[in-house]
């Protein structure tokens, strides 16, 4: 494993089978555990450095470092580090020099994670940056697919929503293809980019089209502050065209799994009958991001000390 | 004063030996002495025409922590520069004959190139109203080249104005084609790369859209348009059928965008952010053949230097811009000489003569003979040397060459007879 986690784009086959395997193994460890906690980082320091506000993958990195039994600060730096106070390479700084071994940055400016690695010793991990990736969450989603479908090769999965904007998106796209699954973007032409062309990955617009062969569904959060750009015309509009109703959940074949990164837009994009199906992970996928981040930070940290 | 430069090669050709008296060149020929006379040896070194930037960005006032007329200066003349165009975007806006002049005046009392100011179009450089272009065109400044650099005329019916007006000035205006609303937030050229990079994309068509508009109003009030940095292949196109239906039309393209693409952009390090952004490599080959041909008149550098904070950063919150000056020779050498795409000559017309004649600028970009101005470099061209930002004259370092290896050296330059650079070092 390399020093840093910044992209799924990064890892290879290997890199990416031994992170979720290192999950299964965390969570068969803990599972049936009184105290859920592992002593492997005692002693070493965790830091979360969000400039955006982002409650849940906060607290599942928060609850990973801490099962590891590291030492975790949160730090949060709202606006940009160049209209006002520190500069992000000064705040870096500022917490190595206090010891920090690993710092999981949130960032709006893509690729302000690749900045942080120039100018620290310790490692440093993704937690979503701008609409560039969010490497974890796709480490986390095909753990969840691989839980419920039993593997990720061959397997057709289908991405639909705001691709254009969606780091979630962009990192699902790269390790999904590296683990050998085959990903189909749906969306309006406004919400792909131009060059997703270049991506390996098939794209409609058509998402009636593509549900009947589909293994598994992620749909992406769409803002309704989109329309007023002019990416789509209505909510509504948008919502008959793209959203996953109890209709199109129909469509589907039966063992096929719908999936959502949260925070959902109950009635967007996705309904609430299908939210609260059983064909939903939503809730599974939470629940792995706890394990998914543990295993990526003891991998990064070199855990020498196995589990237990 | 004399100086007697020996066994020079004029535009890479026979060598010579330049006589240069009272600021001009007295003799050209063969085994010159002349007593009294400083002597400059030159065996090997091509002579060219003092070269002549159309697009610098100089700072002050302003932003003097990132550079100052005299440090750019300094770096022009080290470049081979003998005159440069200092771009209107400073604090406060150089809109008036007031900031012009003091811009001037700097230059002179700098006194390693002719530093000739570029005039707002527009008050403030907002896009509303026009300045006042006839003060600066009348004002010690002669300021014949008016441009908003850094912001789009965008309003059409504004910039058909301003082409008008500046036909009684012999002015020209030069653009910054990009349509505003085609690139809100644009950080990178749109394209396979912007969507991987997640960085949002500067459509080629924005740029293109606008010189396509221009041109046209240009042609139909039958004023003289200039297009700043053109970056796409698309706009190579537009003004190669522009000047075949008889436009005024000139344009000039950068050494970056000669020689970088926005491969540069992946590790998100930001002295490759740069506007308009560094395009494809199918753009590069386009601009290539361009100049080659004739369609892009000059090299102009948009050298805009940066304080090691507005670089220093994410991307997205980074400025825009990267220095020029004292590459930009050694940037033509690799990507138009050595490929074979223009002769010593060609580097003259593109880089001296045609930017002088933009800028209206009498004394520069004239003929290596008898009785014209001695502005002229003399340039090493089989040295190779490896750039070090820390090295460079300008106050700043965001020069996106930092550890490559570039060919060409200049080695002297003189500005009206004077010398400005010995040996490769400032004179001043």
């Amino acid at each position: 494993m390399k020093r840093h986690l910044l992209e799924a784009a990064d890892l290879d086959r290997d890199d990416a089978t031994l992170v979720l395997d290192t999950a299964a193994q965390i969570e068969s460890a803990l599972a049936g555990r009184e105290v859920k906690k592992l002593p492997t980082l005692r002693g070493r320091t965790v830091v979360n450095l969000f400039y955006e506000d982002s409650t849940r993958t906060r607290i599942s990195f928060e609850l990973a470092a801490k099962r590891l039994s590291a030492d975790v600060i949160n730090f949060s730096a709202k606006g940009s580090s160049v209209s006002k106070g520190e500069s992000l390479k000064d705040t870096a700084l500022t917490l190595e020099a206090m010891g920090s071994d690993a710092i999981v940055v949130r960032h709006g400016a893509s690729g302000a994670p690749h900045r942080l690695a120039q100018w620290v010793q310790g490692s440093v991990v993704n937690a979503g940056d701008g609409t560039h990736e969010h490497p974890t969450q796709a480490l986390l989603d095909a753990y969840t697919i691989r839980q419920r479908l039993g593997r990720l090769d061959g397997i057709r999965v289908v991405v639909v929503g705001d691709v254009l904007h969606s780091r979630v998106a962009r990192s699902n796209v790269w390790l999904l293809a590296t683990l050998g699954a085959e990903v189909t973007l749906v969306a309006p032409p406004t919400l792909l980019p131009v060059g997703v062309g270049s991506w390996p990955v098939q794209v409609g617009y058509d998402l009636d089209a593509v549900l009947p062969k589909a293994d598994v569904v992620m749909m992406l959060r769409v803002q309704a502050e989109r329309m007023n750009a002019s990416f789509f015309p209505s909510a509504r509009e948008y919502s008959r065209r793209y959203g996953l109703d109890g209709r199109r959940m129909g469509a589907l074949p039966d063992d096929a799994i719908v999936m959502h990164p949260g925070p959902m837009n109950r009635g967007m994009e996705i309904a609430a009958v299908v939210a609260d199906s059983a064909r939903s992970t939503i809730v599974d996928q939470v629940g792995n991001g706890v394990s998914v981040r543990m295993a990526v930070l003891y991998l990064l940290l070199g855990g020498a000390s196995a589990s237990e | 004063m004399s100086t007697l430069i020996k066994g020079a090669r004029p535009y890479g050709e026979d060598a010579v030996d330049i006589l240069v008296t009272g600021g001009r060149i007295a003799a050209v020929g063969d085994e010159l002495t002349v007593p009294g006379a400083d002597v400059v040896e030159a065996a090997g070194l091509v002579a060219l025409p003092g070269l002549v930037d159309l697009h610098t960005h100089l700072r002050e006032p302003g932003r003097e922590d990132a550079e100052t007329v005299e440090t750019g200066s300094r770096a022009a003349a080290l470049g081979g520069y003998t005159a440069v165009h200092a771009m209107a975007n400073t604090d406060p806006v150089a809109d008036t004959a007031g900031v012009v002049e003091q811009v001037w005046r700097l230059g002179r009392h700098a006194g390693l190139v002719d530093v000739v100011p570029v005039g707002a179009v527009t008050v403030g450089l907002r896009g509303e109203r026009l300045a006042e272009l006839g003060a600066m065109a009348d004002s010690a400044a002669r300021v014949r080249v008016f441009s908003d650099d850094g912001h789009c005329v965008a309003d059409p019916a504004l910039m058909r104005r301003a082409l008008e007006y500046v036909k009684a000035l012999d002015g020209v205006v030069a653009q910054h084609a990009e349509e505003p609303r085609l690139t809100v937030g644009a950080q990178m050229n749109e394209g396979d790369r912007s969507a991987r990079l997640g960085l949002t994309g500067w459509p080629a068509a924005a740029e293109e859209a606008v010189i396509a508009r221009d041109v046209l109003l240009a042609g139909h009030v039958g004023a003289r348009l200039h297009v700043c940095h053109v970056s796409t292949a698309g706009s190579v196109e537009i003004l190669r059928w522009a000047k075949s239906r008889g436009v005024q039309v000139t344009a000039e393209v950068t050494p970056h965008h000669l020689l970088l693409t926005d491969e540069c952009a992946e590790g998100y390090d930001p002295v490759y952010k740069v506007n308009p952004p560094l395009r494809t490599e199918a753009d590069v080959q386009a601009l290539r053949a361009g100049l080659a041909d004739g369609t892009i008149d000059a090299v102009a550098t948009d050298h805009a230097p940066h304080a090691v904070e507005d670089k220093e950063s994410e991307w997205a919150s980074a400025r825009p811009g990267m220095l020029g000056l004292e590459q930009a020779l050694a940037v033509v050498v690799q990507t138009m000489v050595e490929p074979g795409l223009l002769d010593w000559r060609g580097v003259a017309e593109r880089m001296s003569v045609a930017p002088a004649a933009i800028g209206r600028l009498e004394s520069h970009g004239r003929p290596l003979a008898v009785g014209e101005p001695a502005n002229l470099l003399l340039l090493d061209p089989a040295h190779r040397a490896t750039v070090d930002p820390a090295a460079l004259a300008s106050r700043s370092c965001n020069s996106p060459y930092a550890g490559r290896e570039l060919p060409g050296r200049v080695v002297h330059t003189f500005l009206r007879g004077a010398p400005t650079v010995l040996d490769g070092k400032a004179q001043r």
